[in-house]
């Protein structure tokens, strides 16, 4: 037969783009750097920046659908002033100046009067360094982004514990590492570094081991699975931990070294600095030196202390090295893995075999990097040690409200076995680590047309830090940092619409938003939320008068909100990721980024950080305007380029100076901005080799850090084993001091705020429990992020929505048996809160008590430009219409919330449920259904061939 | 695999078309039938305006017909290509045995000869058409050695009924022809029903385990579908028909393609019925009966590729 | 040329390793991006917006729950699309001659100038590679991006596949099976690279790596006695001296 002769012949070399434009990628938080083709004027493709050190060329499925985001007929065309009632969807475009100026005229009152009455909430924000120094200046204390609900327990606990947590803050030794154990992720916000890492550890055949509930993703390509009940990882790790102990598997060098295992802890019970560190004259934590016998500062005694026994002190009281109590706290036969196997519903085996491989792996198959380097004492070291086991965790152990202690466990296993800041263990990002000693303490004082006194959000060091008035209440609308939730370190976003409805602690005037899906994906009992943000007072007017809300889609929020201000799309505004606020650095090197409009809008938007500079300027706040009053930047490029936080410092810290040549420090370059395009849309600053590891208490590390301006002198870490914020808490609880938490708080502080990690059962399983309810509540209720989907936000995605169009819920092969569910059937799932009608699907790859969904691709009819009859809206459905909150009554006529007693993180993955086949009505529509809002953009077309004018 | 009515009524129609060209190209030359040029003139145009018609209809499948003539281009390979050759040849021969007997009144002599040709292009063309089919190793229940056979049996037993009942609709009763009828519907109920057992017995190579190539670590489940809504392919090859709704479908086929029909001519063959009314019963019925055939024979195809979307057999 | 070549110069295509794919979707929908403004006609969508989204793919990704006997049941993601097939049915069945295989690299297309849209090469194919496009109505199918891996107009590093690049797992390899040296060969060799359904002769190019065997669950490996209170104690003093 014949053969190619006759083959067409093919253009294998088209022409691809007329032009690449690098920025930054926005269709999740990881901040990739893409390479962006263009083409008569129009997207052709995007693809990874090889040279970007976060995605280094790769691309996920949602940034790859960009295009269809970027040109998503749910865009918000212009500013839009209410004319229905709230929630409705109606709408009318106003100008740019009357937008603005309605806004002023909203808020310049309040500035005036009562700044407090103007809450400023931002959800999915990358430029907090603006937003929180805007409310800063503004003056109201009510400001903070979406972290309390998101992951604050993993930041808290990973900033008081050792300067760092994971995700921005650091990573695994990913080309070291031989061992690794991931919990509680789906996602997280590192999605393709993880992936990246996930791709080197199997390429080098190290070992990965998945914690979580259910086997999908990351943990379907773990070696092996540990299907861990939810809420109960505290426990698995503690028993890890007593395995440790029990065998002498950890350490002691590098405990002695840069822990405070050797800390002296006072032992007397009902004094009121009990559990508090024994200390000099200077406030200096206090060792014995179990040579010489002699008390001393920790400081100076380092190696030498001893980590058991009983030790007296000067004034004749006792007092006992951190490790003793630790030691003897995880003895306790309550950890044993056989103890706790029933309720982790993982075998003692496991536990124990997991054990003694990290154990193996960290102390057996030590590695060394001929590479010396110099502590902070001085002392030279000729190699770096190195321990290849490490960790990573996210949402699965943060979001429940034994979240921080969970998690401080996490880290407290990272540290026993030495594998912190060493090769082939854990690795912090620059500017991390930086200990809690070197961020600030919360401000709250207010005054009319002034300023806020300091940075709104920070990290309480005890009761002193709290933000409550003279009589215990709290001073901001979120009741962050009060005795509710005492280290709130990021505020309490989910709390506020509620609070603000019920004027508790006060009523507010203007609530403002940026960027979160309130009204939906990101609340607890989302349908309460509806109605608390449309109610209305007797007068007819709205329990919360004002709402404006600043959105680049078509959300379920919009509809709520009374004046929109129309965002551009992540294509066409300027941004800045910045060392301020939460860079993109690598353990290797630190790292900042823009985004600038590569694409000019089409509509009437404008980028909101720009807008805030506008509304600042007319509000005449301070740093926003000259002296003649004159706006100060003209929009936000010009504040990225010439705004300084200190002298030298500003929100880039790549090509400053007269010269371009400085980093970090260094005069304002006018061109930086062009500078940054030219060099890839981001910065890079590698670290000194001799300062890659042990950043905590690497003088080389410390130097250059300061050299780079993350802070002035150096902040070496000296990690909290035993943390004494906590017990200064308890002690409060006991009755000690002049701030003390009201009575009905007193046993949950005093119980949940142990200063060695402690598990306890999640709040609303021991609510139910309590009143005697568990049984009807016997499964857990949990979701995850899809790859391929952002929250509410992809659903717009004409390319995303194809592969997640809908959500099934997954269901135990067990728990359908029991049920007599079948794949398609229906099912009621009840909570203690409400109850929604899904369709179903059986799986066996999961814990046999835990139901789970995809998070967030439900949608309100009427929303995202889809149309009404779109399977979003009719088959997939939200978990959070079950989570309420507010816990189950305790018949103590109050109502608890549900969060983390210590951060105030919302507790999503508590949720308990029961579910029962629905009877087959022929109804598909799944419930609660909720009335369509209009679209203030009409709906999107009936078809798509994007692309069609350059194919042939 | 999808039942698209316009194959289906294609294979039908040309089916029984070319069935009554071979009779006529076979019979009239031999003289067992009517020589008469206008018995010529209506029985060819019957059999031309059917494969005509059905041709035609078998271009609304596709979605560029204008670029139809490509496909008469790969004949070398691809028995799609092959039909489409065969069907535009086979109007050459029958043309000239038309033109012979109508014009000439001659179908017996020389221009028979075109008769005969045509004959065996219509056979050829029949063949190709079931080839087609039974070249598909993705498709169990279409590649098998006897759907050629279903075809041709088919055809030749359509176009025998059809031919009694135009011919009676004349006055013409020609006991050949129905006999032949007789034999083709009885082979065609033999052939098709070994068929259906036979595909009812034999299973699939292919499972999920051998698609996916996970067979070897445990039993495969679909867990999700690449996108939550059908796509093309399983639009096109997804289709799945309950076991009970088809055997009710096979019992009807079995009553009026072959049971019917096969009375209805016995019992003019016998004279114990009238053949116009006979005849046109077991026409209508016979051709009613290879729709819900050609119907079923789609119907009950499985593509393998449903291994990949959860189809638990192919 | 509808008629299959004896031998091709080369033997391009994909080892896709089950072992490392998380499911993420990024290789879908960066094809889906590289080829609607490429080779060929868009790869459209229908109702987008509407109840039934839909629209040509040339690549999509599978998940399966595989049950062994004796171990929990694992979850597989898996990337499915053209495998170049050397014995390509999809070629011998196109009656236009649209559909061919390249002689040079073995690349298995579709001249969509050519192609009348009969649908009959997908039905050819086992692995459901092929999708009709409804706005364009010819057969679309990964073109194994011969329009980068050639592409004078990228930077070499960037001439492979859109997939392959954008892939964040690294589950995705790119390169010549005739090659017994290549990556991709050496891989297959190494993993026991395998066939998808090898009993329908369509002798694929591409190559799955199956997923490394998981840990099985643990048989009481009961070695436990109860922890004494002076456990830690009693190795502490011990330990501490080594330290010096
Ligand atoms: N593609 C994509 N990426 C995203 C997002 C997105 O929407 N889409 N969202 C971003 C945001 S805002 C965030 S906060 C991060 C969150 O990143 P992740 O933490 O990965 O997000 P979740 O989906 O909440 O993952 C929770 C995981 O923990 C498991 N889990 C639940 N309860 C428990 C438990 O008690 N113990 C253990 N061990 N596991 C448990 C769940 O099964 C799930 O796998 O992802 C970010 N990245
Ligand atoms: N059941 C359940 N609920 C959850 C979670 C869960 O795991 N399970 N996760 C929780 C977590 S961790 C988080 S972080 C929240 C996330 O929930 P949200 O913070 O609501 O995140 P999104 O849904 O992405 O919505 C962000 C909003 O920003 C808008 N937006 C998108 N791009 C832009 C832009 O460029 N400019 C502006 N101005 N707006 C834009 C979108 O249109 C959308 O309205 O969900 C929380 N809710
Ligand atoms: S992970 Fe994906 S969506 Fe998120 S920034 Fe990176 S490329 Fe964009
Ligand atoms: S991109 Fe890679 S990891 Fe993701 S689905 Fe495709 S092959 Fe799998
Ligand atoms: S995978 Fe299908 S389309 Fe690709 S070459 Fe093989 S048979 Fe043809
Ligand atoms: S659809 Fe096109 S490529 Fe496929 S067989 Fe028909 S003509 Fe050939
Ligand atoms: S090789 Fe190109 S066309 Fe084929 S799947 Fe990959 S990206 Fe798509
Ligand atoms: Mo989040």
């Amino acid at each position: 037969m014949s053969t190619g002769t006759s083959q067409p012949t093919v253009d294998t070399s088209p022409k691809v783009s007329d032009e690449i434009r690098k920025t930054t990628c926005y269709m999740c938080a990881c901040r990739c750097g893409i390479n962006v083709h263009l083409r008569d004027g129009k997207v052709r493709y995007i693809e990874g920046n090889r040279d970007h050190p976060v995605n280094k060329g790769v691309l996920c499925a949602k940034g790859s659908a960009g295009i269809m985001q970027h040109y998503a007929p749910s865009r918000l065309k212009a500013p839009l002033l209410r004319v229905g009632e709230r929630g409705e969807g109606k709408f009318k475009e106003i100008s740019w100046e009357e937008a603005l100026e309605k806004a002023v005229s909203w808020l310049a009152p309040i500035r005036a009067d009562d700044p407090k009455k103007l809450a400023f909430f931002t959800g999915r924000d990358q430029s907090q360094s603006l937003t929180s120094w805007w409310a800063q200046q503004f003056g109201t204390p009510n400001y903070a982004a979406h972290g309390g609900f998101c992951s604050v327990n993993m930041a808290a606990a990973g900033i008081y514990t050792m300067g760092g947590a994971f995700w921005e803050f650091g990573q695994p030794d990913w080309e070291r590492t031989k061992m690794f154990m991931i919990f509680g992720v789906a996602e997280d916000h590192d999605s393709n570094p993880i992936k990246l890492g996930l791709a080197k550890l199997k390429e080098r055949g190290a070992k990965i081991v998945g914690v979580n509930p259910v086997r999908t993703g990351y943990n379907a390509i773990a070696d092996e699975w540990v299907p861990v009940t939810p809420g109960t990882d505290g426990l698995f790790i503690l028993s890890i931990i007593h395995e440790l102990l029990k065998a002498g598997h950890v350490d002691l060098d590098y405990l002695l070294r840069y822990t405070n295992a050797g800390w002296l802890v006072i032992d007397d019970e009902g004094a009121a600095d009990h559990g508090l560190f024994a200390r000099d004259a200077d406030g200096k934590p206090l060792s014995l030196d179990r040579k010489t016998k002699k008390i001393g500062p920790a400081e100076m005694i380092r190696r030498d202390a001893a980590l058991q026994g009983d030790v007296t002190l000067d004034d004749g009281r006792k007092a006992r090295p951190v490790f003793a109590l630790l030691a003897t706290k995880y003895a306790d036969a309550a950890y044993a893995p056989m103890a706790t196997a029933a309720e982790t519903g993982i075998p003692a085996e496991q536990t124990e075999r997991l054990a003694a491989e990290l154990a193996r792996v960290a102390f057996e198959e030590e590695i060394t990097i001929d590479q010396p380097w110099t502590d902070m004492t001085g002392e030279r070291h000729e190699k770096m040690i190195g321990r290849p086991v490490s960790f990573h965790a996210m949402r699965g152990i943060s979001a429940h409200s034994n979240g921080f202690q969970t998690c401080r466990a996490l880290h407290l296993l990272q540290i026993l076995l030495g594998s912190i800041e060493c090769p082939g263990g854990f690795r912090f990002k620059p500017p991390y680590p930086k200990p809690m000693e070197a961020h600030p303490v919360p401000n709250a004082e207010c005054e009319p047309n002034q300023p806020l006194a300091g940075p709104h959000l920070g990290y309480p060091r005890g009761p002193e830090d709290l933000l409550i008035d003279e009589d215990g209440s709290p001073q901001r609308i979120d009741k962050a940092f009060s005795w509710e939730n005492p280290m709130s370190v990021h505020g309490l976003m989910h709390t506020v619409i509620a609070n603000a409805y019920h004027g508790d602690p006060y009523p507010i005037e203007v609530l403002f938003m940026y960027m979160a899906n309130m009204a939906w994906n990101s609340s607890m009992n989302t349908k309460g939320m509806m109605d608390m943000l449309s109610e209305k007072k007797e007068d007819g007017s709205y329990v919360i008068p004002k709402i404006i809300y600043s959105d680049a889609y078509s959300s379920e929020m919009v509809a709520f909100a009374d004046l929109i201000l129309p965002d551009t799309t992540y294509l066409e505004r300027h941004d800045c990721i910045s060392m301020l606020d939460r860079p993109i650095s690598e353990p290797t090197a630190a790292a900042d980024s823009i985004r600038w409009p590569v694409i000019e809008p089409d509509r009437d938007v404008r980028g909101f950080q720009s807008v805030i500079l506008d509304i600042g300027a007319r509000l005449g706040l301070e740093g926003m305007i000259n002296k003649d009053g004159s706006a100060k930047y003209t929009d936000y490029a010009d504040y990225i380029v010439n705004h300084q936080r200190k002298p030298g410092i500003g929100p880039l810290a790549g090509f400053r100076g007269a010269d371009k040549k400085e980093r970090g420090r260094g005069a304002v370059n006018p061109e930086q901005l062009d500078d940054y395009i030219e060099n890839g849309g981001f910065f890079l600053e590698h670290i000194p080799d001799e300062a890659q590891f042990f950043k905590h208490a690497n003088a080389g590390y410390q130097d250059w850090a300061v050299s780079m301006g993350f802070y002035d002198t150096p902040q070496p870490v000296t990690f909290q084993l035993y943390l004494e914020t906590l017990s200064k808490f308890q002690r409060a609880a006991e009755g000690h001091g002049d701030r003390q938490p009201p009575d009905y708080l007193k046993q949950q502080i005093s119980e949940a705020f142990d200063p060695l990690p402690i598990w306890y059962a999640p709040g609303e399983g021991s609510q139910l429990e309590q009143s005697g309810e568990l049984a009807d509540f016997p499964l857990h209720a949990i979701t995850q992020r899809p790859a391929a989907m952002y929250h509410s936000w992809g659903s717009q995605n004409a390319w995303l929505r194809q592969i997640h169009g809908r959500n099934p819920l997954y269901v135990p092969g067990n728990v359908c048996d029991d049920a007599g569910l079948k794949d398609g059937d229906w099912a009621w799932v009840i909570s203690h809160h409400a109850r929604i009608k899904v369709p179903v699907q059986r799986m066996n790859a999961v814990n046999s008590k835990t139901l789970w969904t995809w998070n967030a691709i439900g949608k309100r009819k009427g929303a995202w430009a889809l149309k009404p009859d779109a399977p979003e809206a009719t088959k997939g459905f939200l978990l959070n219409h079950l989570i309420s909150d507010l816990l189950p009554p305790r018949g103590d006529g109050m109502r608890w919330s549900n969060s983390d007693p210590i951060t105030g993180q919302g507790a999503w993955y508590d949720l308990r449920v029961r579910i029962e086949k629905a009877d087959d009505d022929g109804t598909t529509q799944s419930e609660p259904t909720i009335e369509p809002q209009e679209s203030p953009v009409g709906v999107g077309p009936d078809s798509i061939a994007y692309g069609k004018e350059w194919t042939k | 695999m999808h039942p698209a009515a316009s194959v289906i009524f294609f294979t039908t129609a040309s089916g029984a078309g070319y069935g009554i060209l071979v009779l006529l190209g076979i019979l009239v030359p031999l003289g067992y039938l009517p020589t008469e040029p206008w018995f010529g003139a209506v029985t060819l145009l019957l059999a031309l305006g059917l494969v005509s018609a059905g041709l035609l209809s078998s271009t609304f499948h596709l979605h560029h017909p204008e670029r139809a003539w490509r496909a008469l281009s790969q004949w070398r390979s691809s028995w799609l290509s092959r039909e489409g050759v065969a069907a535009i040849v086979t109007y050459g021969p029958a043309l000239l045995f038309a033109f012979g007997w109508i014009v000439y009144g001659n179908s017996i002599g020389g221009w028979a000869l075109w008769g005969a040709v045509a004959a065996i292009m219509a056979l050829v063309t029949i063949y190709s058409t079931a080839m087609i089919y039974a070249s598909l190793r993705t498709i169990r229940q279409w590649h098998h050695r006897l759907v050629p056979l279903v075809y041709l049996t088919l055809g030749l037993a359509s176009g025998a009924i059809w031919l009694t009942a135009i011919s009676s609709s004349f006055g013409i009763t020609n006991d050949l022809v129905v006999a032949v009828a007789l034999i083709f519907i009885l082979a065609g109920a033999v052939i098709k029903f070994i068929y259906w057992s036979s595909i009812d017995q034999s299973v699939s190579q292919s499972d999920a385990g051998t698609a996916t190539g996970l067979g070897h670590i445990g039993t495969v489940k679909q867990f999700e579908a690449p996108h939550t809504e059908d796509n093309w392919v399983m639009k096109e090859m997804g289709f799945q028909i309950a076991r009970k709704h088809a055997l009710k479908l096979r019992k009807i086929v079995g009553l009026l393609a072959f049971f019917i029909p096969f009375i209805c001519l016995l019992g003019a063959l016998m004279d114990v019925a009238p053949v116009l009314a006979m005849s046109w019963i077991a026409a209508l019925s016979a051709s009613i009966g290879i729709v819900v055939e050609r119907w079923l024979f789609f119907a009950e195809a499985q593509h393998v590729v449903g291994l990949f979307y959860g189809h638990d057999h192919s | 040329m509808t008629s299959l070549p004896q031998h091709t110069e080369r033997k391009l295509g994909l080892v896709i390793d089950l072992d490392t794919c998380v499911g993420c979707q990024a290789c879908v929908v960066n094809c889906k991006e590289w080829n609607t403004g490429g080779y060929g006609d868009p790869l459209s969508d229908q109702d987008p917006y509407g109840a039934s989204p839909t629209g040509s793919w040339l690549n999509r990704v599978h998940s399966y729950e595989v049950t062994p006997p004796d171990a929990p049941a694992q979850i597989v993601h898996f990337p499915r699309s053209c495998l170049h097939c050397e014995d390509a049915p999809c070629v011998t069945v196109c009656p236009t001659g649209a559909s061919y295989k390249r002689q040079e690299d073995g690349i298995v297309l579709v001249n969509e100038d050519w192609c009348i849209g009969c649908g009959l090469c997908a039905w050819s194919c086992p692995y459901g590679a092929r999708e009709m496009d409804a706005d364009a109505g010819v057969m679309k199918k990964c073109t194994l991006c011969v329009d980068r891996i050639y592409n004078e107009n990228l930077p070499e590093i960037d001439r492979e596949p859109a997939c392959v690049r954008s892939c964040p797992s690294k589950a995705r390899h790119f390169g010549d099976f005739s090659d017994p040296e290549s990556e991709v060969s050496l891989l297959v060799l190494a993993r026991g690279g395998m066939d998808l359904m090898p009993e329908q002769g369509t002798k694929p190019v591409n190559k799955y790596l199956p997923p490394r065997p998981k840990q099985k669950p643990d048989v009481s490996c009961s070695t436990r006695e109860a922890p004494k209170a002076d456990g830690i104690l009693g190795w502490l003093d011990a330990a501490l001296e080594k330290l010096g």
